[in-house]
């Protein structure tokens, strides 16, 4: 990689991956490490005067209500808003948020979360294990319409109360007093505290939300018990937060003032940020300004991993691919992944052989072993198998290959369609969908045959990505369904140890790709515009950049 | 007067309820609905959406709930904007795009009548070709790229205006903007506003005028100029409606807060209630400006009289 002398601003922990585990299992086990959740400016760094930050922050937020909201524009804002039981260091490692340690019992089903007795929320009301009540509750009730709600699905009753079966007071969360929240679950969740850092579980203030109802997120109505308050919504131009004096950790706040704005063309976001308008810009650079900002900014661009996948998916229930298991691995062997990241897109995304993005806590990958061939023998594997599968020169494999309308995508498929054309002889009829119709037919799994995909994780664990293999998940597209995957999955949720669970997953992970329904293409990354001067910014892997742990430096 | 005006609203009525039916059914006929992401919900999650939005009853009676709450002008809560309704949404949105498409549409107005009459009175001369070239350079550069160039330039090289977003209005964010929306008005303008030009100066009653010897300006501003606007208005007509309600390319480049981009992002977000209300408030407008240039059509010639 010819860019690494930018590519990576810091890397992606500042710990080793033992480390990692070793402080994971720490937080997991104790739940006590009293150490901050912002970070104040090192010693020496001179501050500008005026601390206000302006973020670009692409398409408008959905809602800023965190159990209806559902994008991330979203929950960028949020995260800044409101505080969950547990939080996460610039470095994306978790830390305290709300609760101040925790308990998890020993058959590791039941979570005791302690609170702080200094948080409050912005109007002075303390935040109390009732309020999390109240929020969760209001997360699986039928009536609030959330879109995450199964979110915590693993939370005893969820699933009944998201039904309508069971009322929301079913829901297995109780405040023991009014710091003791505690959360029963029907199974160990090794994700669970991951989990906790997505807004869905962000605490609302139950008053507010009773007396105004949807109105509640609006300026002025708006109670919120993060760094940050809401002071200005502009819908499709700006959200302006200022700081929250009553936040319990307001003395190691630096920004005063935090602006994200509505920036729906990446070139022009690129523009308003060179003319000065903007400190950041959101987490996708397009790809033909690239080369432009590499030779003339190279100090400001930050690209990284991502918590992202980017593959193809073959119909397993359809012919061509539906028991045929050598064409989809012929099919996939013969597409040239460097090529499409190195030449196609040039902006920093990793050629993918594996399914869960480097990177995601506790877990070393699978990968499939030819990845280390080379391209020649490479490519005799897959015509071998292309000949077995029953295809050769006089008898082509005609096949349709879907994606949505976008242009990053349509190179993509024009380049592996070459790559199928020139490595195997495949006719590849290339379609392009509207989103939303797109979204429908490859969900139908009746007419599709290969097909594009992304995933970005929802939280930090291998899990996100593995449960997309489920014979009974919704986004399981391919139609892959094997018993003894379900099986395994499942079996993940019981296991004692870090590394025992990491064993299983990987295995499971293999026996995924090992059934080539997906062809993995490239693992996601962020890229970035950012300022000189804004600091304590850090790449991790959750793309979560909480404005707390910024600061403007004099310029 | 009074009467014909009081006719054009009444037959207006009809027209509003089809405007009403056809979007109604035409975007539930689209593939994919409102909650359709990339996230596919759970059955029971995306029944819990239907029913709070009332989309699980059956679509006659949908129908008749929407008429029913748009007699009464509530246009419903958005799909996509959760935390807004689709009249707050307007309320906030209409403003914006008002003042941006007024401005360009007086621009063009002024700057591309009197560029078209000069090039008129100096018909094959080099102002003429000028004006021209500078029209057609307008008509055939889209948006996209012209948004961009002045941003480029006024913006990033020069420094002198921001590169977008509105700032509650402020008069240095409203400039490129507006300029870029008026180009290409300015340039339909200016040919319009010369073909007329040049012939109502081949028509009887200036020759007249001519013969009474009098002087040429007064020629022109008392009787060419009144005539040669009646195509011009007959354009601005809808093309003010248009400008007003927004222009996609122009709010997403410069991130302005406006009508338009609702109209492409509600119906690729299939956001029903969002995309019909900006659809049935586009037909209010469009029906209204009609109704105001028939209006000063009666006014600037004397031969048009309605009743």
């Amino acid at each position: 990689m010819k860019k690494t002398a930018h590519t990576f601003r810091h890397s992606i922990s500042g710990t080793s991956s033992l480390g990692r585990i070793i402080s994971a299992l720490l937080i997991v086990a104790l739940g006590s490490i009293p150490f901050t959740a912002a970070a104040k400016p090192p010693a020496g760094v001179k501050l500008a005067e005026e601390q206000v930050i302006h973020r670009g922050n692409g398409a408008e937020a959905d809602s800023l209500d965190p159990q209806i909201s559902e994008s991330t524009n979203a929950s960028n804002i949020q995260r800044d808003l409101f505080e969950s039981l547990v939080s996460e260091a610039p470095d994306g490692r978790l830390i305290p948020g709300v609760a101040k340690n925790w308990d998890i019992s020993e058959d590791r089903r039941q979570y005791t979360f302690h609170l702080r007795e200094n948080a409050k929320w912005s109007n002075g009301d303390p935040v109390t294990a009732h309020d999390f009540v109240f929020s969760w509750r209001r997360l699986v009730d039928p009536a609030t319409g959330s879109r995450y709600s199964m979110m915590i699905a693993p939370v005893t009753n969820a699933e009944a109360v998201i039904a309508g079966e069971m009322p929301p007071e079913s829901l297995a969360v109780a405040a023991l007093d009014d710091h003791t929240f505690q959360v029963n679950l029907d199974a160990p969740t090794p994700y669970f505290l991951s989990m906790l850092t997505h807004s869905s579980v962000y605490p609302v203030h139950p008053p507010s939300v009773q007396k105004f109802g949807r109105d509640f997120t609006r300026p002025g109505n708006l109670i919120s018990n993060g760094a940050y308050v809401l002071d200005e919504w502009r819908v499709q131009s700006h959200i302006k937060l200022v700081r929250n004096p009553q936040y319990w950790d307001n003395e190691n706040t630096t920004i005063d003032e935090a602006y994200y704005y509505v920036t729906e063309d990446m070139n022009a976001e690129v523009l308003r940020y060179r003319a000065g308008g903007l400190d950041m810009t959101q987490e996708n650079l397009p790809v033909s300004m690239l080369d432009w900002i590499r030779e003339n900014l190279p100090e400001e661009l930050v690209i990284s991993p991502w918590l992202g996948i980017y593959y193809y998916g073959f119909n397993m229930t359809q012919p061509p691919f539906k028991d045929n298991p050598k064409l989809r691995k012929a099919l996939s062997m013969s597409i040239d992944r460097e090529i499409i990241t190195d030449k196609v897109l040039d902006n920093g995304v990793i050629p993918a052989y594996g399914f869960v993005p480097p990177g995601v806590l506790d877990y070393e990958g699978y990968e499939y072993p030819w990845k280390d061939m080379s391209r020649e023998e490479r490519l005799a594997e897959a015509r071998r198998l292309y000949r077995e599968a029953g295809y050769s020169e006089e008898n082509p494999l005609r096949v349709e290959l879907r994606y949505n309308t976008e242009q990053n995508h349509k190179k993509i498929a024009l380049a592996i369609a070459a790559m199928w054309k020139q490595n195997l002889g495949v006719l590849t009829e290339i379609i392009n969908q509207e989103w939303k119709v797109f979204l429908n037919v490859r969900a139908e799994k009746r007419i599709t045959q290969a097909f594009r995909i992304g995933w970005i994780g929802d939280y930090n664990d291998a899990y996100t990505f593995l449960e997309l293999g489920l014979s009974n998940n919704g986004q399981n597209d391919t139609g892959y369904a094997d018993p003894s995957y379900d099986k395994l999955l499942k079996d993940s949720f019981n296991t004692g140890s870090v590394e025992e669970r990491a064993a299983m997953l990987r295995q499971a992970e293999e026996q995924f790709l090992g059934s080539y329904g997906v062809a993995p293409i490239y693992y996601y990354v962020t890229s970035r515009l950012i300022k000189p001067y804004v600091g304590g910014y850090q790449s991790n892997i959750m793309n979560h950049h909480y404005t707390k742990n910024l600061y403007i430096k004099a310029h | 007067m009074p009467s014909y005006i009081l006719k054009r609203l009444l037959s207006a009525i009809p027209t509003i309820f089809v405007i009403i039916s056809l979007a109604f059914f035409l975007i539930r006929a689209a593939p994919g609905g409102p909650f359709d992401t990339d996230r596919a919900l759970p059955p029971e999650v995306e029944a819990n959406l239907n029913a709070k939005y009332h989309l699980d009853d059956p679509l006659v009676v949908q129908y008749g709930r929407y008429l029913w709450d748009v007699l009464r002008g509530d246009l419903g809560p958005s799909f996509q904007y959760r935390d807004f309704t689709v009249n707050e949404l307007i309320a906030s949105g209409f403003p914006v795009s008002l003042r941006l498409g007024l401005s360009a549409v007086l621009l063009a107005m002024v700057i591309g009548g009197a560029a078209g009459i000069i090039a008129a009175l100096r018909q094959n001369t080099a102002t003429d070709y000028g004006v021209m070239s500078f029209a057609m350079l307008g008509i055939s550069i889209p948006n996209f790229v012209v948004a961009p160039l002045l941003i480029m330039i006024f913006a990033v090289n020069l420094g002198w205006l921001p590169a977008g977003g509105w700032n509650d209005g402020a008069f240095k964010n409203t400039i490129l903007p507006i300029v870029s929306l008026a180009l290409l008005q300015v340039a339909f303008v200016a040919r319009i506003a010369r073909g007329a030009m040049i012939e109502v100066l081949r028509s009887n009653y200036i020759r007249t005028a001519r013969a009474k010897g009098l002087p040429g300006w007064q020629i022109i501003l008392k009787h060419g100029i009144k005539p040669a606007m009646l195509p011009v208005v007959s354009y601005l007509g809808p093309a003010a409606a248009a400008v007003i309600t927004g222009s996609v390319v122009i709010e997403q480049i410069y991130g302005i807060p406006g009508l338009g981009r609702h109209f492409v992002q509600g119906a690729l977000n299939r956001d029903y209630t969002l995309v019909m209300g900006v659809v049935i408030f586009y037909g209010f407008l469009i029906i209204a400006f009609n109704l105001l240039v028939d209006i000063i059509y009666a006014w600037l010639d004397p031969k048009v009289r309605y009743s």
